[in-house]
Formats: structure tokens, sequence, C-alpha cells
């Protein structure tokens, strides 16, 4: 009896989000009691899941619209580093301040946000309408699609017509640098604002607040009319077309939610991180959401705002954990970036065989 | 004049088709050639680099067919007998082995491992039907994740391992794994009259077991036919055994490379003295001979041409590896023909029919990924030997990627594949990848670009070819 009880709680938790749970919990309690410095990397973990928590919220519309998890979230965060490029480029840090002192960064971050947000919106609107083409095979098309158009952007990036000094390579005078830094602009803005300290913990209150907000937001979208139409179609799209719901119409909407908090998640996780990568950065960030939310408790059918919050946690903290353990235990070794492969893949894969995606 | 202008009209119609079917073909060649005005480097050294590319990369994608027949599509998951031939070449060159024998040791484990790992592989796929590409990409990365565990922390570190190879911390593997002095070039370097010898080693045996088993099974033996196949067996063990001794034949065929020139010269001439003969016989209607003898007359011109002839002498070509290219194909080939083939196609064209006919789609779907990993992981093996030092940790990472491209450029698509296409993307997707970098250094004066020009045109192709497809079906699924 009490076997059956335990496989079937295990079938709903399934093996490996119970193997990664236990071992973020087993490497926690291994910081704890071999002495490092567990305030300190806690503390990062809250920064970074705020941080990653808007990209990883972006599997949510298109997994709630049916398309699954969006392994192209990459198109959003190419149009989030062109809003903070832009941002830099045309100065408006330094511009606003000089008429309202203090203001500088807000307005930089408010413009990135918003050409992030429209022009993802457009980008997201054509997406959604290739993705109803090829109905069936979405994750592997968006996949391609996601790495095809990091790789295009890495030619544009590369000689760019950009002016400011910040931005361009310094010898040739055009281009994007590896690392822009975000210093001058809006670096850090949420992250230190109305941060303070308990027992040694920091809590960057306001980059928690945004994450909040955008939980909310989403949250609030999807008890609209459009949303619960969103949703249905995606759960039921034969009973959604008969009672009404242009059900395209709605994978589209969703997919360009997605794309467009894709934009902002990568514009608020630039701020945090202090250096805006382009290239080839963000390659793997469409897995990293993908795992992440997928380690929070969705399938590739339903996900929620907890899963979301859940599983970027447990993600961040492991990534965040796993070095100064590892280099405790095996004397001077990293074993983490191997650990995150093998976790974030084996993830997605165990997920991808739960799906009944054939027919038979 | 109607008449005419109806036959202008179809002829601008099947044009149209041409260019529609060969859109990619055409994209890439058109490509292909604007790089090469662009950068401005010789042609005798883009060939030579094609050639030893081709030789080189051809055996993997050759791997893709046989899954793409039993649909399974795009068989990423081939990253798995690339790391199975990786990790046999760590202990054979640590058992000190050396050439052709190191090589063939490293064969001899591969296999195993690669079967094993194509059952696993198999196991997967057969678990995630319909989403077969997905899976096994993210199972490439899975694998590789585990792979870098073995590498980096169990070898030396829990499995004994003492090498100058070992990191100075006692246990993982350095960044670069040198094959020079072990098996670097051990096919390469076998020379033509060598791969006739093997050649015909192998088809005396394989004649003699056939016959054989032919009798054990009590089946009628067409005896002319094993006794010309013998006789064949013996003349060219004869030829390769013979030219060895005969110093100018040895120098025109024993050498480690064969000069383009003379493979083209006296290829040509060898199979126009086929071609004659077949019509003297009268094996074949004469009529499918004429494209056949225009062909290899235009190859035999071609050596007079100044121009191509300078071209034809600049390289030269490793006599077995293109033989075992031949080799792959010939199995893809024998493989749709017999019982198991045709399953497997019965099973790539609808997995409903395959089970009321009995066929048990699993076992074959699984039997098909690892003939497919297996082959793979032998390709790796050429395709190491000829590179001669590799990337211990992420040398396996990118082979799904360009595989799946390249076999996408020659015109297949998820659901068919055959030899022909695989061969010509090859070609084409390589002449992309030898002179982009030199285009783009000469405009941007930075090669750095062309890296990204050429992930995006993998994974694009990838992507719109993958689109296209899937447009194609569920359109139809509609209709």
């Amino acid at each position: 009896m009490t076997k059956e009880k335990f496989k079937k709680a295990l079938d709903v938790i399934g093996l490996p989000r119970l193997i990664v749970c236990s071992f973020f919990f087993a490497i926690v309690i291994t910081a704890a009691v071999s002495g490092i410095d567990v305030a300190s990397y806690f503390s990062s973990t809250l920064k970074y899941w705020g941080m990653w928590a808007i990209i990883v919220l972006a599997m949510i519309p298109s997994i709630k619209c049916g398309i699954g998890p969006n392994f192209g979230v990459s198109l959003g965060i190419v149009c989030g580093l062109l809003g903070s490029l832009l941002a830099i480029e045309l100065n408006i840090g330094a511009s606003v301040d000089a008429v309202l002192p203090g203001f500088g960064p807000w307005a930089a971050i408010l413009f990135a946000m918003v050409f992030a947000g429209v022009s993802s919106w457009f980008v997201g609107v054509g997406y959604g309408k290739i993705l109803n083409l090829v109905k069936g095979s979405e994750m592997t098309v968006t996949t391609y699609i996601g790495y095809s158009a990091i790789y295009l952007m890495c030619i544009v990036w590369f000689r760019a017509p950009f002016r400011s000094g910040e931005i361009i390579w310094p010898v040739i005078g055009a281009g994007v640098r590896n690392s822009v830094s975000m210093e001058s602009s809006f670096g850090s803005l949420f992250n230190d604002f109305l941060g303070f300290s308990i027992g040694g913990i920091y809590i960057p209150t306001g980059i928690l607040l945004v994450m909040i907000l955008a939980c909310l937001c989403v949250h609030l979208y999807f008890r609209t009319k459009t949303g619960i139409a969103i949703t249905a179609a995606g759960s039921n799209p034969t009973f959604a077309r008969a009672s009404g719901i242009n059900v395209d119409k709605m994978r589209v909407k969703g997919i360009a939610i997605s794309t467009m908090l894709g934009a902002l998640g990568i514009v608020v996780y630039t701020q945090g991180f202090g250096y805006l990568q382009a290239y080839t950065a963000p390659l793997q960030m469409g897995f990293v959401c993908v795992a992440s939310v997928l380690i929070g408790g969705a399938t590739t059918t339903k996900a929620s705002i907890a899963h979301v919050l859940i599983g970027t946690f447990i993600y961040q903290g492991l990534i965040i954990f796993t070095p100064p353990v590892s280099n405790h235990l095996l004397a001077g070794t990293d074993i983490s970036d191997t650990m995150r492969q093998i976790i974030q893949n084996g993830v997605i894969l165990y997920a991808l065989t739960q799906t009944k995606g054939g027919s038979d | 004049m109607n008449n005419n202008t109806l036959e202008k009209k179809s002829l601008g119609a099947s044009f149209k088709r041409f260019i529609f079917n060969n859109k990619v073909i055409l994209l890439f060649v058109l490509l292909s050639i604007a790089c090469i005005a662009i950068s401005g480097s010789s042609v005798s050294y883009i060939a030579g680099e094609v050639i030893s590319r081709f030789a080189r990369n051809t055996c993997i994608v050759l791997a893709l067919i046989i899954p793409c027949m039993a649909g399974l599509g795009m068989n990423f998951g081939i990253v798995v007998g690339a790391i199975a031939a990786q990790i046999s070449i760590f202990w054979i060159v640590h058992w000190g082995f050396t050439g052709i024998t190191g090589f063939l040791l490293c064969v001899l484990m591969s296999t195993p491992l690669a079967i094993f790992f194509g059952w696993l592989l198999g196991k997967l796929f057969n678990k995630t039907k319909g989403a077969e590409m997905i899976a096994g990409l993210v199972l490439g990365f899975f694998a590789a994740g585990l792979y870098r565990l073995f590498v980096l922390y169990i070898m030396g570190g829990v499995i004994p391992y003492n090498s100058p190879y070992l990191l100075d911390r006692g246990f993982g593997l350095r960044n670069a794994f040198d094959l020079t002095g072990n098996i670097k070039y051990a096919v390469d370097d076998i020379s033509l009259l060598t791969t006739i010898s093997v050649l015909a080693v192998l088809l005396f045996v394989s004649t003699v077991i056939v016959a054989l088993h032919d009798k054990k099974q009590g089946n009628a033996i067409d005896t002319k036919k094993v006794l010309g196949k013998l006789v064949a067996a013996i003349v060219l063990l004869a030829v390769g055994l013979v030219g060895k001794s005969v110093p100018m034949l040895d120098q025109l065929f024993g050498q480690k490379r064969l000069i383009t020139y003379d493979a083209v010269f006296f290829g040509s001439i060898i199979y126009l003295v086929y071609l004659a003969l077949m019509l003297v016989l009268k094996r074949k209607e004469p009529k499918k001979l004429v494209a056949s003898a225009v062909l290899a007359v235009v190859l035999l011109a071609s050596c007079f041409v100044p121009a191509v002839k300078t071209v034809y002498l600049g390289t030269r070509i490793p006599a077995m590896a293109f033989a075992l290219i031949a080799f792959f194909a010939a199995f893809n080939n024998w493989l749709v023909n017999t019982r198991l083939g045709q399953n497997m196609r019965t099973v790539g064209q609808s997995r409903a029919v395959a089970t009321s006919a009995g066929i048990d789609v699993n076992k074959t779907r699984i039997i098909a990924t690892c003939i497919s990993t297996v082959l793979a992981a032998w390709g790796q093996l050429i395709f190491l030997q000829n590179l001669g030092t590799f990337n211990t940790v992420q040398q396996q990472d990118n082979v799904g990627l360009y595989a799946v491209a390249a076999i996408l450029v020659g015109g297949a698509n998820v659901q068919k594949a055959t030899n022909k296409q695989a061969i010509i993307g090859v070609i084409l997707f390589h002449t992309l990848f030898v002179v982009a970098p030199l285009a783009a250094t000469k405009l941007v004066g930075d090669s750095a670009v062309s890296e990204y020009i050429r992930m995006f045109f993998s994974y694009g192709v990838i992507a719109v070819s993958l689109a296209m497809h899937a447009w194609k079906t569920s359109g139809k699924k509609k209709a």
C-alpha cells in the first residue's frame, strides 16, 4: 500500500526532478557543513533568481498556448540586446540625467524595455505565424530558429554601425564588443534599489520586486478574456474552436508574449549582470529556461508561475552553490559546468519522454 | 507555331520546377562561386581542401541514411557514435598500438560501445516517437555532459590511466589529443594497390562464405557467378601484388596518396574499357551506356585542359578513404534490399501498417539506430585519423549538426535521404566551409565572422528544411 503510494508520488514528482531537488539540498547542506560562506552564496542566488525569472517566465505563454517550451526565446533575447545597446548608443542615461538628475538610468532602462518590447512583439507575431505552419514539430523548429537567429545576429553585431565608444571595437570603430559594460547606463539599477542586508544575506529588493511585478502581470493577463482564450486554445484546440476561439490567432498571441517576455527578461538580466554579452552568450539560454521551468514542475503541456519561481530558484541555486562545494570536496576542481550540462539536458530529455508526442 | 510555344512553356515550367526542387543546392552553388570569386585564392588549393574534407566527412554523413529510412528523421544522436570512437581511441593509443593495427583495434573496440550506445538511443527514440529529432539533439548535449564527466574526472581519477595526456592534477585528460605517430593517416596512407589487394581478399572471402552458406541452406548456387567472382578476386589480387613489384606501376599507384590526375586519367580509361566490354558482351542496352560513356570521355578530355590539369596535378586522393566511402554507400544500398531494410522502410512509411504486417516496430527502430551509431563511430574514426589531433572534450559537439546540415544541403529531407544526396551535400557544404573564411577575410579583414556565417548556414539550413517539411506534412493532414 505504502509502496504503491510512494510509486504514485514518484510518478507525480518525476525521478529526475526528485534527483535534482535532493542534489540541490545535499549541496546546500554540504556547503553549510564544510564552512563555506552560505550567506553570500545565498545572496547571489537571490540576485540571479530575480535576474532569470522573467526570461523563464517566457515559457508560460508558449506552453499555455499549446506550442510547448519555447526553445527559440533567443529571438526575444536579441531584441532585448538591441534595445539595451540602443539605449547606450543614444546616450539616453546621460542626456536625461542632465535635465533630471538621478533619473538617467531609469530613463535608459525604460527606453531599452519599450524598444525591446515593441520590436519583439512584431518579431514574435511573425515567429508565431511560422509556428502555425509547423504544428506538431514546434520544439525542433523553435530550437533551430533560435540558434540561427543568434548566429545571424552575431554577423550583425560584428560590424553593426554603432558609434558609441562604449560599444564599438576600439581599433575598428564599429561593431559590438564581446562584453559591453552597463555601468554608464543602467547596470545594477534594480539590484541595488532598496537593497538591504539581514544577517549577512543581502536582499536585492528591487530585482525581487520586478520579478514579483512581472509574475503578477502574467498572472493577471491570463485572467483576462484573451488570456483565458489562449489557455483554452492550448489545452483543447478542438473545443476552443467550437466555442468560437480563433486558435491560430491565440497561438500567435501566446508566442508573441513569450518573445516579448524574453526581450524584457534579457534587459533585466543584463542590468543585473553588469555587462551586455552579445554573440554566442545567449545561445544556450533557451535550454536553461526550458530546464528551469521543467525542474520547477512544469511539463511540455502544463506550466504555472509557481513552477517558474521554484524551478529558477533551484536551477540558479545549483549553479551558484556547486562550484564552491566541488572546489572544497575535489580539491580545486570545478565540476559545476559539467554537472549543469548533465542536469539541464537530462531534465529536458525526461520531459520529452513523458510527452506523448507521436500519434500511437 | 502553337506547338512551339507550348513546348517552350513546358520547357520553362520544367526549368522552374528544376530550380524549385534544387533550390538549396543552387543557393549553395551560387554562394560558393561568389565566395571563390571574392577570395581570389587558387582553385588547386580549394580543390585539395575539399577533397580531403570530403574524404574525412562523408562516412559520418552516410550514417544518417538508415535511420531516415526507418522514419526516425535526421539522427542528431550520432554524437554518441562519435563519443564511442573517441573513447576507444583513448585506450588503444594508451596501450601503445599504432598505424593500421591501432586503427583496426579502435574499430573493434568502438563497435560494441557504439552498439550499446545505439541501443540506448533507440530506446529513447521509442519513448519519444514523433519528437526524435529534438530528443536526439538534447541527448547529444546530455551525452556530451556525461562524456565530459568521464574524460575530465573519471579517467585517471577512478579508472587508472597513466599517460602524458593526463593533466598535472592527476586526473582528467588534456584539452588536445595528438594522434601523430600513432593512428594519424592510418587509413589515408594506404595506397591504391594495397586497397585493391584488400578488396580482392574481402571479395574472395565473402564469396566463399556466401556460397557455403547457400549450400548449407540447400539453395541453388549460380556456379558461373561464384566462379566469376572468385576469378575476379584473384585477378584483382594479382594486379595489386604485381603492381607493387613493377616500379612504374608502384610509382603511379603504390604511393601513399594518389595524384588526382592519374586517378581521373586512368580511371576514365578503365571505365571506357569496361563500357566497351559491356557493349561487346551485350550485358547492358547500348542506350544506357551512352551517358556513362560521354561522362567518361568528358573526364578524360578534361585531363588535357591546361587549367584543369594543374588542379588535377596539384591535388591528391586518399584511395582507401574513398574506397571506404564507397563501401558505406554500398552497405546502405545493400541493406535496403534485405528483409530488414524492407521492414525499416515499412516502419518509416507507417508504423500502423508495419505493426499489422507483424513487424516489431520498436525493435526495427532500435536496430536502425544501432547501425547508424556504429557507422557514425567508424566515420568518426576515419575523420579523426585524417585530422590528426582532436579536442578531447568538445570534438563530438558539432558532428550531428554538420552531418545533418550537409545532407540537407544535398537535397535530402526528413523523410528521404539517399547516398547521392549525402555525397553532393558534403561536397557543397564543405566547399562553402573552405571558401567562406577566405572570402570573409578578404571582405571584412577578419575571419571570425566566417565562423558565424558557417554556423548560421548550418542552423539555418536545418531550420528551413525542418520547417518546410513540417509545413508540407501538416498541410497533408488537413487535406
